[in-house]
């Protein structure tokens, strides 16, 4: 064989290990996928939602409603830091300040979310005696979302064209009127995709919460402190390792609900994704 | 700017101070947890670094221990060696396995992937991304660990460095896959086509012009993804066999990570009456801040060129 020919094999050859590692993530993603729902439809039953947790199983309520609350509650919380800082960092902020803020946002968004949960420990359940919480528990997944709403809004607020601020400014509005009349719907879907991605990372998150929103057998209170909240990702961790069929059910079960949470807003951010993309090629 | 100031003030001050919040959060992060930790950093001295043995005294003795100005239990003694190796080794051998791994996914997805199946395999490397930790955790307990433990370790133990070693290279694949996917497709085609022209294959093309005229974009992917698997808390946990003042002597040997550590001793360290057992994990926590904060700095240092398109990391 020539030694052109042997680099063609080669070439393909390698094309066809790069294709398989493809095929390798698609697998590792519907084994997982198969694994968790195989186990988790069958423990499904209409009680889990009306029936909180005991001992060793009972019903998911209590979790459902705290990870939904803990979730909203810091989504809302980042969004107004998030989209605030992005709006100063695109409209105001002279460049060297918007430089440094993108750069620690950047820095933020790779700390570990154990860390934010044991700083949050350290000063509001132990430094402000607020105990384990909802606000503790909602502030430390704001933080930990933060970097993610941040840089959507900036990507969005980045990409309204010049000349529709120009001829909002040249029809004489002031630029408070240019920001929330062109800039803020112009930026809304990319903003919006930013927030749906931090639902699903807020969603799917559990070592923040174990130090800060702690856990409750318990429907939550709605007290902002000294209220323990119970989430949907505590039941996966701790029911899986009880020696129990019953406390494993339940842990299927928060798995699986979890998986359907996180996967529906994920496709749901991508559809916000695929909007924006269409958008800029027409 | 002057005039700007006199008509805006509101808006410009109230989203001002967002930002220096959004900025000041790090530090004030840090600052927090020096002051927390620091009679445990004085308590514990270079111990901590040196020391195999995690032990918060015996709480029914007579008497406490004083060192470095301040008081734990008798017996005590915090060194995170164990963790910091096992936190270490563990990201490392996943980071060995999962960046050629990503490279291959990444340059199928480029190059070999027809149009019309992207948005599917692209679909693909994100719900792979956020799958939450604990459910990568429930299916490392169940599926992983059992099956290391029958047919690969000789101890039939499968909990350990292996376990931990491949659920974090799967939690870090999609997301290197995104980020140099991004830098890759960013890259423009002329240096494939010109490549291509001096009769390369599309192969050599690929491996031996694109890759190297992005690998700075490809070595901040890859502190990134190790930074987050240095971070990395529940999936680990659940499978690294959580161990205690000892080293690991194989690939299946049980190992412990920092962040596995603060959630699994939470609940021994709130009994220690001196509290420097809560202290020394907040010292813990200060060291994976420190070491993660140089990881990301670096990373984001080097990818500062690089524009912030990806959502995942």
């Amino acid at each position: 064989m020539s030694a052109r020919a042997i680099s063609r094999l080669s070439s393909h050859l390698w094309w066809g290990v790069s294709i398989g590692a493809l095929g390798v993530i698609i697998a590792v993603l519907l084994a997982i996928f198969v694994f968790v729902f195989a186990h988790g439809v069958a423990a499904l039953r209409p009680q889990l939602f009306t029936t909180v947790t005991t001992g060793i199983a009972g019903g998911l309520e209590n979790a459902i409603a705290g990870t939904l609350l803990l979730v909203s509650i810091g989504i809302v919380l980042a969004a107004i830091v998030g989209i605030g800082t992005a709006l100063w960092v695109v409209e105001y902020a002279p460049v060297w300040a918007a430089r440094a803020v993108r750069y620690m946002i950047d820095v933020l968004a790779g700390v570990p979310s154990i860390v934010v949960g044991y700083f949050l420990y350290v000063a509001l359940v132990e430094g402000l005696g607020w105990g384990f919480s909802l606000i503790a528990g909602a502030f430390s997944l704001a933080i930990f979302v933060l970097p993610y709403v941040e840089r959507a809004a900036d990507i969005a607020l980045t990409s309204v064209p010049t000349h529709l601020r120009e001829g909002s400014v040249a029809l004489g509005a002031r630029q408070a009127v240019t920001i929330f009349s062109i800039d803020l719907p112009y930026a809304m879907p990319g903003i919006l995709t930013g927030l749906l991605v931090a639902v699903g990372i807020g969603l799917g998150e559990t070592a923040p919460l174990i130090y800060t929103a702690g856990w409750s057998n318990y429907m939550p209170t709605l007290a902002p402190t000294h209220s323990p909240v119970g989430y949907l990702t505590y039941v996966v961790w701790t029911y899986i390792s009880q020696p129990f069929a019953a406390s494993h059910a339940l842990a299927y079960a928060a798995a699986t609900l979890l998986m359907l949470f996180v996967f529906a807003t994920n496709l749901f951010a991508r559809s916000f994704v695929e909007y924006r993309y269409n958008r800029g090629r027409r | 700017m002057m005039q700007r100031v006199r008509t805006q003030p509101f808006l410009r001050l109230a989203t001002g101070a967002l930002a220096v919040a959004s900025f000041a959060l790090i530090f004030l992060m840090l600052l927090f947890l020096l002051a927390y930790a620091y009679p445990a950093i004085r308590f514990n001295g270079i111990g901590f670094l040196t020391s195999l043995t995690w032990n918060i005294g015996n709480q029914y003795a007579s008497g406490t221990v004083t060192r470095g100005g301040f008081t734990g239990q008798v017996g005590a003694s915090f060194g995170a060696l164990v963790f910091i190796c096992g936190t270490v080794l563990s990201s490392f051998l996943a980071m060995i396995a999962a960046v050629p791994f990503s490279l291959l996914v990444a340059i199928a997805i480029v190059y070999r992937v027809p149009p019309f199946l992207k948005p599917l395999t692209n679909a693909v490397v994100e719900l792979m991304a956020g799958v939450p930790s604990v459910i990568y955790g429930l299916w490392g307990m169940i599926v992983l660990v059992p099956f290391i433990g029958n047919k690969l370790s000789p101890s039939g133990n499968g909990n350990g460095l292996l376990a931990a070693t491949i659920i974090l290279a799967l939690m870090v694949v999609p997301i290197m896959v995104a980020t140099t996917r991004d830098v890759v497709q960013a890259q423009s085609t002329a240096i494939y086509e010109a490549s291509m022209a001096l009769g390369s294959t599309s192969w050599q093309a690929v491996t031996r012009a694109v890759l190297p005229s992005v690998r700075n974009g490809i070595a901040g992917s890859v502190l990134l993804a190790f930074g987050r698997a240095l971070g990395e808390t529940m999936a680990v946990l659940m499978v690294c066999g959580a161990a205690i003042n000892t080293l690991p002597q194989s690939i299946f040997s049980p190992i412990n990570t920092i962040a596995a550590v603060i959630v699994s001793q939470l609940e021994s360290a709130l009994t220690d009456a001196s509290g420097m057992a809560q202290r020394s994990l907040g010292e813990l926590a200060l060291a994976l801040f420190l070491i993660t904060l140089i990881v990301n700095g670096v990373a984001r240092v080097i990818l500062r060129g690089g524009d912030r398109t990806s959502m995942v990391a």
